[in-house]
């Protein structure tokens, strides 16, 4: 469906339809409503996600969404800040980038520090740069439902969508679920992801990239030792890139044209079809668990289930879709 | 004896000083204001609120000048505590001494100059870490030179404390920080030179009122200073081993309840840095008794500089060799300090030394001072007043109308810019652009083949000012954040009280739908952390999303922020006495931007501009008398309970918050 949202649909329809037409400044009070538990706004949000469907937007949203993960420490928000500037000062038409930053939670309160946004360093006036940081939740080193849900949210209305989590392995692999292209992120010596690719821990990423590149010799031999391994996983596709983001900055230009080019050879549509199909999945294991999926029978009959239904359908028509099959 | 002080002008300052020395002060002690120090010209956005606030603004040679009229700087001794730009402040002094007739070999005196704990404690740093070592060192190849009786730079310790520093936490990161820039150092001078270096570099330390123990460390101190200087830098000349400091005593101690207490406080504190001849301090400042209450007055500073005199000249505690010489006590105390901090200097040794290990130190800071006020909360450590003997008479020292502080005339800041305005217009500008030009291209070369004092005097020289040396520098070196402390500060097991505020914040949860979030910072140029980090912290084991932004945010920064992030309410901390111009400032950017969350305010607010900023919209308003973190998170939650029914009532968007206001369809 597409067009004006019927009046009785409310705050939620009315947002959606807001960043359909891409107005960024319905995008906070947008994210309010996603990452909101209550069960009057989980309506809403649904109501809010319909109106960004592929079949109410007449095709895949238009953003390109980006996961960039890498162990604490990495250089991300440094690296980030540096990428971010390259899209704003490029253009004319510069592109509009939301960041969602997931940070680990204290796991004993509940509570958390998003540290993230003060690392981050950009323009408070620029309108076209949005900035949310959210906790991960119980749910350390994945993604919480509403930073899915807002990533698929926000890509109707910015360029790009960027989601910033910490850690390698389960964190990459969930990434992955959400984002067009996964670039992670190492610093020079980090031997934990090269072992992880080595061993099959970790997926292969779309783009690896090497930070503090003024380091020298390190990075050099960081970045050589990790094109060896995925040279001999048979990855030959995959880049590796150096980046400094010290003044004189270098490689961001690179790395731009990188994550570019990775979208450029993908078919968006087939991946955002299975992301939003493994995305209702998780979703509606976290809903019902294990339990719930021994009623549909099993793993491989829900993704068959979800399979079988259209294409232009969003994350929560799946799910509902599923929970309908159960008995 | 000196006080610290300048205010205003440079004129107001100069005629402090004038009147200071009159009284017997026998040198002077600058206090620059937050632009001066942290290089910002009075006309740049961050400079709003900040002007001659805490201290005397200086823009350039016209107003050191000026700050120095009729003092003769070949005799007069002067302590700057100044930082970031402590090169360029030195150059400008230079510059008015040669305006006096007086050679930079006659120039005696002190720059703070210490950048790590700026990164620590204190935030008024400028460039990154590395640069900043370089200017550092570049200055006392310079001084070691051609100023050769100043003291180029004042290791601190005394803000770690402050920042809630342990006595062995105080002497082990001092300790450390000495070797980084002693080791820079040693890059840029002559072999030969490095022990003169060793001998001028100097400690400002802090005495708290647990005064045995205090004094205790400062043997401690003046034995791994020895220690330092024979076997890492081969020191021999006994002169320069000598571990030479000035003090400040303790502020942190200093109560806003029945500040007259602090006058013993102060006066106990001043005995621990005095009492033994063997670890004497060469220079001491006191804080004034109503420091917690907002700018002390000259009469207030008076009273500091004659509990001095009263300690020198009428007690017997400068007549006797050291009283403490084989006492058992003081030896095994002093024993403890020093294995303690041996420990904890090669922990940061591990880190790759100091500027490495600016993360891990702060965050220790951030969670020692965690555990003082969990002390003072629970009643374990008692402050006469705060948490215990609270009864009080009527106090006739804060009943005048300005509750006994001073206030600075809000036109000083219009004037300044006009002023600054005019000398901009008069100068040789082009002799200005080659001067900064050639300042850039030598912050350029990485070699560091020039020294940078050399085309900062000159700039100083052509009339260039304070903000316009640093922007020169900010764009070769780039702009810098220091980390806050608060990530790494670790979650505390839950006592019974912070379990009841958990449960409270889960209800609020509950209602609201989201996890409540809370955004804190510190807007303006004030880099004293220590409250907001605490408060950030609270938050989190509370059991709320922080979104903590740490130092120097301006309004338009806090009002993007608070918007993108949704968050329910606002918290932000100025200690400088800006927020008179800054706080309406930032609930305009709020408005503007249609966030709703309710801004409540910490800081030094004296009691009559409580009512004013209630206001102008603040929810609630905490100075230091309001040591119990929990209540102020039990009065947050209850705020943001609150705010969401109104919001309800009102039919707005139920999340409650930070919505977009230009939204029709968020309150259809």
């Amino acid at each position: 469906m597409s067009g004006a949202p019927r009046p009785q649909d409310g705050v939620g329809a009315a947002l959606g339809a807001r960043l359909r037409e891409r107005d960024l400044s319905a995008a906070p009070a947008a994210l309010n409503l996603l990452e909101s538990t209550s069960s009057a706004d989980r309506e809403q949000a649904a109501l809010l996600l319909r109106e960004l469907s592929p079949d109410a937007l007449g095709g895949e949203a238009p953003a390109h969404v980006i996961g960039v993960t890498g162990p604490p420490g990495a250089g991300k928000s440094t690296l980030l800040s540096a990428l971010l500037r390259a899209w704003r000062n490029e253009g004319p038409p510069a592109r509009t980038v939301a960041m969602l930053a997931v940070d680990p939670s204290s796991r004993r309160s509940g509570g958390s520090l998003l540290g993230d946004r003060a690392r981050i360093d950009f323009d408070p006036s620029d309108r076209g740069v949005l900035i949310r940081s959210t906790a991960a939740g119980e749910r350390l080193g994945g993604l919480a439902r509403a930073t899915r849900q807002s990533a698929h949210a926000l890509a109707a209305a910015f360029d790009l969508v960027v989601i910033e989590t910490v850690g390698v392995g389960q964190a990459e692999t969930e990434v992955a679920d959400v984002a067009d292209t996964v670039a992670v992120i190492v610093q020079p010596g980090g031997g934990d992801v090269l072992q992880f690719l080595k061993s099959g821990i970790m997926e292969i990423p779309d783009v690896l990239v090497v930070t503090k590149a003024d380091l020298g010799a390190l990075a050099t031999a960081t970045r050589r030792d990790l094109s060896a391994a995925l040279r001999s996983l048979g990855a030959r596709d995959t880049p590796v890139l150096a980046v400094s983001s010290l003044p004189p900055p270098s490689g961001i230009a690179e790395l731009a044209s990188a994550l570019e080019e990775h979208r450029a050879r993908l078919d968006v549509a087939a991946r955002r079809l299975s992301a939003r199909r493994a995305s209702a999945l998780t979703e509606f294991v976290a809903e019902h668990g294990e339990r719930g999926l021994r009623a549909l029978g099993g793993r491989s009959a829900a993704r068959e289930l979800l399979s079988a239904q259209a294409p232009g359908l969003d994350v929560p028509a799946l799910v509902a879709a599923l929970e309908q099959s159960m008995p | 004896m000196r006080t610290y002080a300048g205010h205003s002008t440079a004129k107001a300052s100069n005629e402090l000083y004038r009147r200071n020395l009159q009284k017997g002060q026998t040198g002077l002690s600058v206090a620059f204001d937050l632009p001066t120090q942290t290089g910002y010209d009075p006309d740049d956005e961050l400079a709003r609120g900040e002007v001659g606030k805490v201290g005397v603004p200086i823009s350039h040679r016209g107003d050191m000048a000026a700050l120095m009229d009729g003092i003769p700087l070949a005799e007069m001794n002067t302590s700057m505590t100044i930082n970031a730009t402590a090169s360029w402040l030195l150059a400008l002094y230079i510059v008015a001494a040669e305006e006096q007739g007086a050679a930079s070999e006659q120039l005696q005196g002190t720059t703070q100059n210490d950048i790590i704990k700026e990164f620590l404690a204190r935030g008024t740093y400028a460039f990154p870490p590395g640069p900043s070592m370089r200017l550092i060192a570049d200055m006392i190849a310079y001084t070691v030179e051609h100023v050769p009786k100043w003291n180029p730079i004042n290791i601190c310790s005394y803000h770690l404390q402050e920042a809630g520093a342990t006595p062995v936490q105080e002497i082990a990161y001092a300790m450390s920080n000495a070797i980084a820039v002693l080791d820079a150092a040693r890059e840029r001078v002559a072999d030969e030179r490095l022990e003169q270096v060793f001998g001028r570099v100097s400690f400002f330390v802090n005495a708290g009122v647990r005064f045995i123990e205090e004094h205790a460390k400062l043997r401690a101190m003046s034995i791994l200073w020895e220690e330092l200087g024979r076997k890492r830098y081969d020191v021999r000349d006994e002169r320069h081993l000598r571990f030479r400091y000035g003090v400040q005593v303790n502020s942190l101690g200093l109560t806003e309840a029945q500040p007259e207490n602090n006058v013993q406080r102060i006066v106990l504190e001043a005995l621990a840095v005095t009492l033994g001849r063997s670890a004497r301090a060469r220079a001491i400042q006191l804080p004034a008794w109503n420091e917690a209450l907002g700018l002390p007055r000259p009469w207030d500073q008076q009273w500091s500089l004659r509990i001095q005199q009263v300690l020198a000249y009428e007690t017997d505690v400068l007549e006797y060799p050291d009283i403490f010489e084989g006492s058992r006590v003081m030896d095994s105390l002093v024993d403890e300090l020093l294995e303690g901090a041996r420990a904890e200097m090669a922990v940061v040794a591990e880190h790759g030394g100091a500027v490495q290990a600016v993360p891990y130190m702060k965050g220790a800071l951030v969670d020692s001072h965690r555990a003082r006020i969990h002390r003072i909360e629970s009643g374990e450590q008692v402050v006469v007043g705060q948490n215990r003997f609270t009864e009080t008479e009527e106090s006739p020292l804060t009943a005048d109308a300005e509750g006994g502080i001073l206030m600075v005339d809000p036109t000083v800041e219009a004037e300044q810019v006009e002023a600054l305005r005019r000398w901009r217009a008069e100068r040789d500008q082009g002799a200005v652009d080659e001067a900064l030009a050639r300042l850039a291209q030598a912050a350029r070369d990485d070699s560091g083949a020039e020294n940078l004092m050399v085309p900062t005097i000159a700039a100083a020289r052509a009339g260039a000012t304070t903000g316009e040396w640093a922007s020169t520098l900010r764009e070769v070196f780039g702009s810098y954040r220091a980390p806050t402390g608060v990530g790494e500060a670790g979650a505390p097991a839950a006592d019974g009280q912070l379990s009841e505020l958990r449960e409270e914040v889960s209800r609020l949860q509950e209602k609201l739908g989201r996890r409540p979030k809370i955004l804190v910072g510190k807007p303006g140029l004030d880099g004293h952390s220590n409250g907001a980090e605490q408060i950030a912290v609270r938050a989190r084991d509370s059991g709320m999303d922080v979104v903590y932004e740490g130092i120097r945010l301006t309004p338009a920064q806090i009002a993007s922020s608070a918007l993108q992030e949704g968050v329910h309410v606002i918290g932000l901390s100025i200690l400088s006495g800006s927020h008179r111009e800054l706080i309406p400032a930032v609930l305009d950017a709020l408005h503007g931007a249609g966030v709703t969350a309710p801004v409540v305010v910490g800081g030094i607010i004296p009691e009559q501009d409580v009512a004013a900023l209630r206001k102008a919209g603040v929810a609630a308003v905490y100075t230091p008398k309001d040591f119990d973190i929990n209540r102020i998170m039990r009065d947050i939650v209850a705020l943001v309970g609150a705010d969401a029914n109104g919001a309800k009532a009102n039919g707005s968007d139920a999340n409650g918050s930070a919505t977009t206001g230009s939204s029709a369809a968020a309150t259809a």
